[in-house]
Formats: structure tokens, C-alpha cells, sequence
């Protein structure tokens, strides 16, 4: 494993401690446009840092031995 | 009536694009079982999603987020945006480039020769297509009693589920995997524009969904349904291991293989968190809206609560057109049924001397026969025990697990060198002793099972916290025994290598060579 894997592997584990949210953070704040309830506000949040953290994968650890093309 | 008819025109079109899908076909095994491995990136992205989602997505979700509230969000969308683009990147791509390299259409198929044995090639196809059975009686299930509940009655649940397991039987039989893709594919988008419209049009009938939220906000009764209070933190942690069940189900597993290039995979790995915040957003919050709408119904009746507020809040025509996306949902049966197909032909006809006897065209008629027998026995299951549908329920909560715990073996085999077939076998049969002591303490404690909101309960006196009985689950030490059971494999599975003689070179140097490419 290189640097750049273990940092990504470190950034995996950090987004996966921000969505156990162990200070609950997601119950806490107002209703947003009086609409969404901090909860869904919290994960909706989450859900586009997921893609981003896929994005991240994608771009800088990507198997290159598996582009090659019974 | 009218919803049911605009139903009948969707069916109609899905069965159009399936049988379409045979006049590409080249007849070939491959062409039959793997679309030829030709399926660019979007319809890859939009098929794995389809397949993945089921109708829990829609129906379970929100009868759930009526019953413990927006916390299901959470729960389970959050979890699974992370957790399953991780196995596809992780697991899925290697998967691909194995398959492609070595011609295996199945998991099995890899396993066999990972591990140079038999046997636990044919014990895990035996596992895996003992749970994969209750998805597809439930699927049928799920198409009769949503025809019934849209028509009114007018269809019944019997003449729905026939209708269902026809049309999914003739584009599965002519189509193959290229007909389930490409209705896969129309599907998707269907059920991802449903959260959108769905929201949008019941908002406008109720006069905005603010009123509403404020209003369960300020009732001290519903105001938990805002937060995760009815989640317990031990559950909402352990829940994180059940999205490891995505890439161990055969039919993700093989859907895995039909991609035309590996970079396919790319774009469904950075899109799926937010293709599952489209469907599950409206859903949870839907099922809270319910909440305010139709309060006190009971746990199995909430399930129908996005029914209840389209029927109510919609014309009947756009209900239809929302209920088709239902159905769109409901009827992921068809890649279950394509993938028990090509396990039953490849993994047991063409491996016990069906391939050298009778020839690769004949393996394809032999799995056309098998999606008739499964289509047409888990039609008749799904009428028999109609009754029993709480039976199923379970064993699909179970088969998450089991699929889960069976994870380990997986990445054991693509990463771990020492890894072998005893490991393999330990672990295998760790998941099946613990779902045989799981499902006896569920039905030991169905009697003490606490209403929802209340604490649960012990199971044995004497062993205190160990055992706990909650509303519709056991749970060990308050944690989902899913985490142990992912544990457990992964432990036999090290413990077991470790003392047992390690694969042959030859074995290695085929999957791991010493340029580093498997």
C-alpha cells in the first residue's frame, strides 16, 4: 500500500465515524426552510459526502492492474 | 381501476423492451447468461441499482421511518451509500476482470477453483440459493398485493401475482440477461422520478408539508419520529455490517460480470450514494408524513403508508403512474430469477458433465427451463402461503445477515494469499450454525416481544443483557447479530487458513501472480 492508500483508507474511516455521529449532532438544530428535520438534513449532507469520498477512490486508487482488457 | 390499467400499459411495455432484447441476442451461452459482458456505463449504473433495490426501498422504508422516524434515514440509506460503492469498488471490479479472464459467470464458479475443491463450491451454491428463494416468493408476493390494492380488488391477489410471474417469466426466458438489464435500466429511472413527482404532488394536496412538521414537532407523542431516539446507538452501529450483504447476493455478483469494461464500473461507484438518496429521501419522509396522516397503525400495517397517502392525495391516473414505479420496484425479481438460472446451469448442470455431454447451446435451453420451474414454484409458494408472508419477511431479514457474514470469505479470496478451502468451509458453516440459532431464538421469543417504544426484553433471566428480544428483532448485547456473525466468519475464516496447509503454488500464481494483476 502506498501513502496516498493509507490517507484514503484513513479518510474511509473518518467519513465512516462522521456518519455513527456519536455527538449526535443530527438531532440537534432547526427544521431547515421549516421543511427538513436536522436528521435528514445531517444525512442528506452525508449521502453527497459519500459520492465524494467514492469520487476520491475512484480518481486516486483505482486497480490499474484490472484495465487490461473463454 | 383506472391505476391498475395505466399498470397493465407499463407491464405491457417492460414485457416490449425484454422480448426486444431477443431479436439482439447471438444465442450464445455467454450472449444468454451474460449479455455478452457488453453493457456500457450508464445502463451498468442503473441496472446494479435496479437490481439492488427491491420493493423495501419504497414500501419498506417508509412503513419502517412511520414506525421509528426519520432515523431510518440513517440507518439504512446512509449506511448503504457507503458501504455498498465500497464492495463494487472493492469487490465487484475484481469480480469483473476475473471472470472476464477466466470465463466464470457465478461466484461459484471462482470459489471452485480459488480453492481448489468441490465441495465448498457446491456448499456455498447451496446456501446462497436457499436464501435467495424467500426474495422471489416475496417479489411475486409483493406484485399481487400491489395489483389488488391499486385496482381496489378488482384484480386479486392471485390473478396480480400470476400476471407478475408471467410477464417477468416470458422476458427473463426470451431476453436473458440482456432483457433483465435493459428492463432493469427503464425501471430505474422510473422508481428514482417516483420520489421526486410523489413528493411534490402530496405536498401540494396536504398544502405543504411545514404545517405538518411543525405540527409533530410540537406533540410530544411523535416529536422522537423528528429525531433517532428510537434507535438505539448499539443498533445504529451494528446496522453498518448489513450492507456488506450487497456484493455476496448472485445476482449483484453476477450483474458484476455483464459490464463491458472495468471503467464502467467507475461511474456506478461515485453515483450509487446518490441514486439511494433519491429513492430513500422521499421515502423516509413520506413515511413520517404518513405518520401525522394515518397515526396508530400497527407494525405489519405500515408497509402500505406511500399507497395510502397516493391514493388519497393524487388523481387516479397519476396514481397509476406511481404505482407502476412500485411495481418497478417490487418486480426486481427478475435478475433473482435470471441469477438462480445461471447458477442452477452453470454451477450444478454444465459442472457436473452437462457442458461436455450436451454443449453450450443446450446449457442455454437448460437454464430458459429453470427460469420457468422458479418462476412458476415460487408463483405457487407465494399463493399457498399467502398467509405466511411474516415467515418470509423473516427470512429475508435473515438472508441479509447470512449474506453478510459470508463477505469474509469473499475478500479473503481476492486479497488473502493464505487463505483456503478449510478457512472457507469453517466460516461457511459458522453463517449457517449461527442463522439455525438466530431463527430459534426468534421464534423462542416472539411470545415476550415488546410493543414498538418499549424497552426489550431478556430472553433467559439468567444470562441477563446477552440475549434481548426488541419489537422484531434478537439482539446480542443490544448490537444486531449481523456484526457478530461478520465477525465470526472472519475469524474461523483466519483461524482455520492459518492451521490448515495453504493452496498450491499453481493456485496461487493463477490468482495472485507475481506481477501483481489477479
Amino acid at each position: 500500500m502506498k501513502t496516498k492508500h493509507w490517507l484514503l483508507a484513513l479518510w474511509v474511516l473518518i467519513v465512516f465515524i462522521l456518519h455513527q455521529d456519536f455527538w449526535n449532532w443530527s438531532d440537534a438544530g432547526p427544521l431547515l426552510f421549516g421543511l427538513l428535520p436536522p436528521g435528514l438534513t445531517y444525512h442528506l449532507g452525508y449521502s453527497v459526502l459519500a459520492a465524494i469520498t467514492m469520487a476520491l477512490l475512484v480518481h486516486f486508487a483505482w486497480p490499474a492492474d484490472l484495465e487490461e482488457e473463454q | 381501476m383506472i391505476p391498475a390499467i395505466v399498470v397493465f400499459i407499463y407491464l405491457a411495455i417492460i414485457l416490449y423492451v425484454g422480448m426486444f432484447a431477443f431479436r439482439r441476442s447471438t444465442g450464445s451461452k455467454e450472449d444468454f447468461f451474460l449479455a455478452s459482458r457488453s453493457l456500457g456505463p450508464w445502463v451498468f449504473l442503473l441496472t446494479v441499482f435496479g437490481t439492488n433495490m427491491t420493493a423495501f426501498a419504497i414500501l419498506g422504508s417508509s412503513g419502517l421511518a412511520y414506525q421509528r422516524g426519520i432515523g431510518v434515514y440513517g440507518l439504512m440509506a446512509s449506511s448503504s451509500g457507503l458501504i455498498i460503492p465500497l464492495t463494487i469498488f472493492l469487490i465487484g471490479t475484481r469480480l469483473w476482470s476475473l471472470g472476464k479472464k477466466h470465463g466464470y459467470m457465478t461466484q461459484v464458479q471462482y470459489f471452485r477453483d480459488r480453492w481448489e475443491c468441490d465441495g465448498i463450491g457446491t456448499v456455498i451454491f447451496a446456501v446462497t440459493a436457499l436464501m435467495m428463494i424467500p426474495y422471489v416468493v416475496i417479489g411475486m408476493m409483493g406484485g399481487g398485493h400491489t395489483l389488488d390494492s391499486l385496482s381496489g380488488g378488482w384484480v386479486p391477489y392471485w390473478l396480480g401475482g400470476a400476471i407478475v410471474a408471467v410477464v417477468v417469466m416470458l422476458y427473463v426466458f426470451f431476453g436473458g440477461m440482456r432483457g433483465v438489464a435493459w428492463v432493469n435500466a427503464l425501471q430505474t429511472v422510473l422508481f428514482l422520478c417516483f420520489g421526486a413527482i410523489a413528493f411534490y404532488l402530496i405536498s401540494r394536496n396536504l398544502g405543504g408539508y411545514d404545517r405538518i412538521m411543525a405540527e409533530i414537532a410540537a406533540d410530544p407523542k411523535d416529536s422522537a419520529l423528528l429525531t433517532r431516539a428510537r434507535i438505539s446507538p448499539q443498533e445504529f452501529f451494528s446496522y453498518t455490517f448489513i450492507p456488506l450483504s450487497a456484493m455476496m447476493f448472485p445476482h449483484m455478483a453476477i450483474m458484476c460480470m455483464t459490464a463491458e469494461k472495468v471503467t464502467s464500473f467507475k461511474r456506478t461507484v461515485v453515483w450509487y450514494p446518490i441514486c439511494i438518496l433519491l429513492i430513500w429521501l422521499p421515502s423516509v419522509y413520506l413515511g413520517i408524513v404518513a405518520a401525522h396522516q394515518f397515526p396508530g397503525l400497527k407494525l405489519g400495517e405500515s408497509d402500505d403508508v406511500i399507497l395510502r397517502l397516493l391514493s388519497g392525495n393524487t388523481d387516479v391516473v397519476v396514481a397509476g403512474i406511481l404505482g407502476a414505479a412500485i411495481m418497478a420496484c417490487v418486480m426486481a425479481t427478475d435478475s433473482q430469477i435470471m441469477a438462480l438460472s445461471t447458477m442452477f446451469s452453470q454451477d450444478v448442470f454444465a459442472h457436473y458433465g452437462g457442458a461436455k455431454k450436451y454443449g453450450g447451446n443446450v446449457q442455454v435451453w437448460m437454464g430458459r427451463a429453470f427460469v420457468i420451474v422458479i418462476a412458476i414454484v415460487s408463483y405457487l409458494l407465494a399463493l399457498a402461503l399467502e398467509g405466511q408472508k411474516s415467515i418470509f419477511d423473516l427470512a429475508i431479514r435473515f438472508g441479509f445477515s447470512g449474506f453478510a457474514a459470508l463477505a469474509p470469505i469473499m475478500l479473503a479470496a481476492l486479497f488473502w494469499r493464505r487463505s483456503n478451502k478449510w478457512g472457507a468451509l469453517a466460516a461457511v458453516l459458522w453463517v449457517v450454525f449461527s442463522m439455525v440459532l438466530l431463527w430459534w431464538l426468534q421464534l423462542h421469543s416472539n411470545g415476550i416481544a415488546p410493543n414498538p417504544g418499549q424497552p426489550p426484553v431478556p430472553i433467559f433471566a439468567g444470562l441477563g443483557g446477552l440475549f434481548l428480544r426488541t419489537p422484531m428483532n434478537v439482539t446480542i448485547f443490544g448490537y444486531m447479530p449481523v456484526m457478530f456473525m461478520c465477525l465470526g466468519s472472519a475469524f474461523w475464516m483466519a483461524l482455520v487458513s492459518l492451521l490448515t496447509p495453504a493452496p498450491t503454488r499453481a493456485t496461487l500464481e493463477k490468482f495472485f501472480p507475481p506481477s501483481g494483476r489477479s
